[in-house]
């Protein structure tokens, strides 16, 4: 086997070995954390998403070792593939910061904004997008876009409200499910997700588009205002299923399951699709095997308690001597060794009253 | 009278007929193409010639044909960019109109140089009865040998099919037009990959508009070279103008690029100055999307420079003081139009017509129309033309394609040149309604620092 030939490519300064092939967005998230850009429309199982929203703009400083000259315009890391040698800035660079707080500031002014009836919140991209870079006031003086109501069956609401045309339920349906009915129905900012001549989504896995939706637009009519996401707990399970996985995240409130949904990855992707049959229709305890509690890794409202591995027994991998290159800390020095508190030869339970500091000062003659 | 390359034959009675443009020495160009040449050779001399994209970015087409893949066994395609929907441009709709065997000797030529048996044509739905014309002349063509099978007994194959577009603007992008042509929805495609190496079916195509391909047949029968000598440095050959607005003379012309913008706008073979004897308050030099210039900046750049009709002189400045040659649409205002509603108008459009795919473009030009509309009914307020700007600002350059910096630039440079006119909107907002701000200062000549 031949093999691949890897890139080398510095993201916020942070290098990282790919390869050829993988985009700067995928890289980015080799290195995790703040370096990966937010996506709102690029899903990695979906062929040909992505480049849409705009929100994962990067700056490329440079193009590649044998082509060294910055690109002039920001690009969308999801659809662009790294070069070697590439130098990427992304939270580095304020060209990009203000062209995300741009778009997250468009994606905005026609958001009804109604998260506290959305079932949607706590989960829900474009909320954990506007608290990184959103502002908390709107320039947008103008009545929100509205449309006719679509009815999609009793499974799936969609509100088109809250659509950010990220055409991923789009590409679910055409490479997912063998019957597409649904797609993108006029253009600008009048486009919405429709069927033609009202027809229901009615297919197999045709559940899924509920998990891709980044937003609100499309939620489970099976868990519509039930509860919030936030107060149910997340366990995976698993079912014995003749068309799909079966593997899936429980909601489950007490000992009664609100919602099934897949599971899904740390940047809010399914890693396997399930049927409808386990979605819609499995929601007794008794229907699955529980496998145990769900960590939920990302910041998002959702995750509160449900990190994976928790905060205290996370330990920093670089020493402080590394991270000073060398130097060891002067300034910090072992409280045992020095305070008199410790000093074995005075026992408090010997003194009548409340201890003081001239108990413990040997020098006080 | 300037050099005619493309349009010297227009007015011969019965041109649109093959008969009559092969007794005019039309087809020479083929048979010289295909039987003297061989297609790197036709290539090499487009390269020569210089000759840029007329579409309106201005790409040297030969830099773009030599791009084309050529993978084993894949079929390659040439497609004709006949989608002309800019407002201001109605060039190629002459041009098709009136000369339909140009574009054909054109596209055949072409066809040959890329290697395309089933070369396109994709025009705009609007353009209806030329759709018959085209279609006619190809059926022409075909009868004397020049198209189909085994042409002029070279062997080569190439066939060329009319499609119509269905009325969207965006489907003049290249790659909205691959989408569409293909029968989908037409979203421009996020590039990379470029068309010339995955386009139309996956496949390799080039995209070009009508007027470089017809370019392409002077330039086979007078040698690149020649062609080069024509105009003035990266601005080769002859470029169509489609005149309009607040002018006497209205309509398609061909001019050197060495003509000056003054003397296109004022003598009497090209415009013939300012209709009903208005003064001049500006101009869109090419075609809705490019910068509107002030007077006193569309004849002289901002060094004192006389103007001239091409590439670089028209772009001389950058954007804070000069424009582009874009796709050719001359639109010139006199002193009653206003500016704040020609940009809402212009809005409007964009508006109108972006596909809604990418978020800055789909959000950006709906909030900047609603903005304008307010200022233009006089319930604008100041700080309305700085949110402008900066929503502008935050579409340029980071959208999937060109339409988001086709609607963003012209909001800026209005804001950028006739600021105060915005303001008086603002401020006036009664008068603004009954009357015109008119010429201001936008005519004085501007200083030019030693």
């Amino acid at each position: 086997m031949s093999e691949q030939p890897l890139f080398k490519v510095t993201i916020d300064n942070i290098t990282v070995e790919v390869p050829a092939g993988t985009s700067i967005l995928n890289a980015a998230r080799k290195i995790g954390g703040d370096v990966a850009p937010p996506a709102m429309c690029y899903y990695s199982k979906l062929e040909g998403s992505g480049g849409k929203c705009r929100t994962c703009l990067v700056e490329v400083s440079k193009g590649s070792e044998k082509d060294p000259r910055p690109m002039p315009k920001l690009v969308a890391s999801c659809r662009t593939t790294v070069m070697d040698g590439m130098e990427v800035k992304n939270i580095t660079s304020d060209r990009v910061i203000d062209a995300r707080n741009g778009v997250v500031e468009f994606l905005l002014i026609n958001h009804p904004l109604d998260c506290p009836v959305c079932d949607q919140a706590g989960e829900c991209h474009l909320q954990d997008l506007s608290y990184d870079h959103g502002k908390a006031g709107t320039r947008y003086e103008f009545q929100r876009r509205t449309f006719k109501k679509h009815d999609l069956g009793d499974k799936i609401q969609l509100h088109m409200t809250r659509c950010i045309l990220c055409y991923r339920c789009v590409f679910t349906a055409d490479q997912l499910t063998g019957k597409r009915e649904h797609g993108v129905l006029d253009r600008g900012d009048h486009a919405e997700i429709a069927t033609y001549i009202e027809k229901n989504l009615d297919n197999e896995f045709i559940g899924n588009v509920i998990d891709v939706c980044p937003v609100g637009a499309l939620t489970d009519k099976t868990f519509r205002f039930k509860n919030r996401v936030w107060f149910l707990k997340p366990v995976d399970a698993h079912r014995d299923c003749p068309t799909c996985s079966g593997k899936v995240t429980l909601w489950n409130r007490g000992d009664e399951v609100y919602r099934v949904t897949a599971r899904k990855d740390q940047w809010g992707e399914v890693e396997d699709w399930i049927c409808n049959t386990c979605r819609f229709d499995k929601k007794q305890t008794s229907d699955w095997v529980i496998e145990g509690p769900r960590l939920i890794d990302r910041h998002s409202v959702i995750a509160q308690g449900h990190y994976a591995g928790s905060v205290g027994t996370h330990k920093p991998t670089e020493t402080f001597e590394a991270v000073h290159s060398g130097r060891q800390p002067k300034l910090l020095m072992d409280i045992h060794s020095v305070s008199e508190v410790n000093q074995t030869d005075i026992t408090l339970s010997k003194l009548d009253r409340p201890a003081h500091s001239t108990d413990f000062n040997h020098n006080k003659d | 009278m300037g050099v005619k390359l493309l349009l010297d034959k227009a007015h011969v009675p019965g041109i649109r007929f093959f008969e009559t443009y092969r007794k005019e020495g039309g087809y020479q160009a083929v048979e010289k193409a295909l039987k003297q040449m061989d297609p790197a050779a036709i290539v090499e001399e487009v390269k020569k010639s210089g000759v840029r994209g007329r579409g309106g970015a201005g790409f040297p087409a030969g830099m773009k044909w030599s791009f084309i893949a050529k993978p084993e066994g894949v079929p390659r395609h040439l497609v004709c960019n006949a989608d002309e929907s800019e407002p201001g441009t109605f060039k190629d709709r002459y041009l098709m109109e009136f000369l339909p065997h140009l574009l054909i000797e054109g596209l055949i030529i072409s066809s040959f140089a890329l290697g395309s048996n089933d070369t396109y044509i994709y025009i705009r739905g609007e353009y209806a009865w030329i759709v018959d014309i085209l279609e006619q002349a190809i059926d022409e063509a075909k009868a004397a040998g020049f198209l189909g099978k085994n042409i002029l007994g070279t062997g080569f194959d190439c066939e060329i099919y009319v499609q119509r577009g269905a009325g969207a603007y965006i489907c003049g992008e290249e790659t909205a037009l691959i989408e569409s042509l293909e029968g989908k929805r037409g979203n421009p495609r996020i590039k990379p990959p470029f068309p010339a190496i995955e386009g139309l079916w996956k496949r390799p195509t080039v995209v070009n508009n009508v007027e470089t391909l017809a370019a392409v047949v002077p330039i086979i029968n007078m040698g690149g070279d020649e062609y080069a000598k024509i105009g003035v440095g990266r601005s080769t050959g002859t470029k169509l103008i489609s005149a309009c607005g607040n002018i006497n003379k209205p309509g398609v012309y061909e001019i050197e690029m060495t003509l000056s913008v003054e003397e296109f706008l004022y003598s009497d073979e090209y415009c013939g100055g300012i209709a009903n004897g208005k003064r001049l308050k500006a101009c869109i030099p090419g075609g809705s999307s490019v910068p509107i210039l002030p007077a006193n900046l569309l004849l002289k750049t901002a060094k004192g420079e006389t103007r001239l009709m091409n590439y670089e002189s028209l772009s001389d400045g950058g954007f804070a003081s000069g424009s582009m040659m874009g796709s050719g649409g001359f639109i010139v205002l006199d002193e009653d139009q206003c500016i704040v509603k020609n940009t809402y108008t212009l809005a409007r459009f964009y508006r109108h017509e972006s596909c809604g795919q990418c978020s800055p473009c789909r959000e950006g030009t709906g909030w900047m129309e609603k903005i304008l509309k307010n200022i233009d009914t006089g319930k604008g307020k100041m700080s309305d033309i700085d949110l402008l700007w900066d929503i502008q600002r935050k579409i340029e350059g980071n959208t999937i394609c060109p339409l988001g910096d086709a609607a963003a630039w012209p909001v800026a440079a209005a804001i950028r040149h006739f600021r105060d006119e915005f303001e008086w909107h603002v401020t006036h907002p009664e008068e603004a309604q009954k009357r015109n701000y008119g010429l201001a200062h936008y005519a004085d000549p501007i200083h030019v620092p030693a």
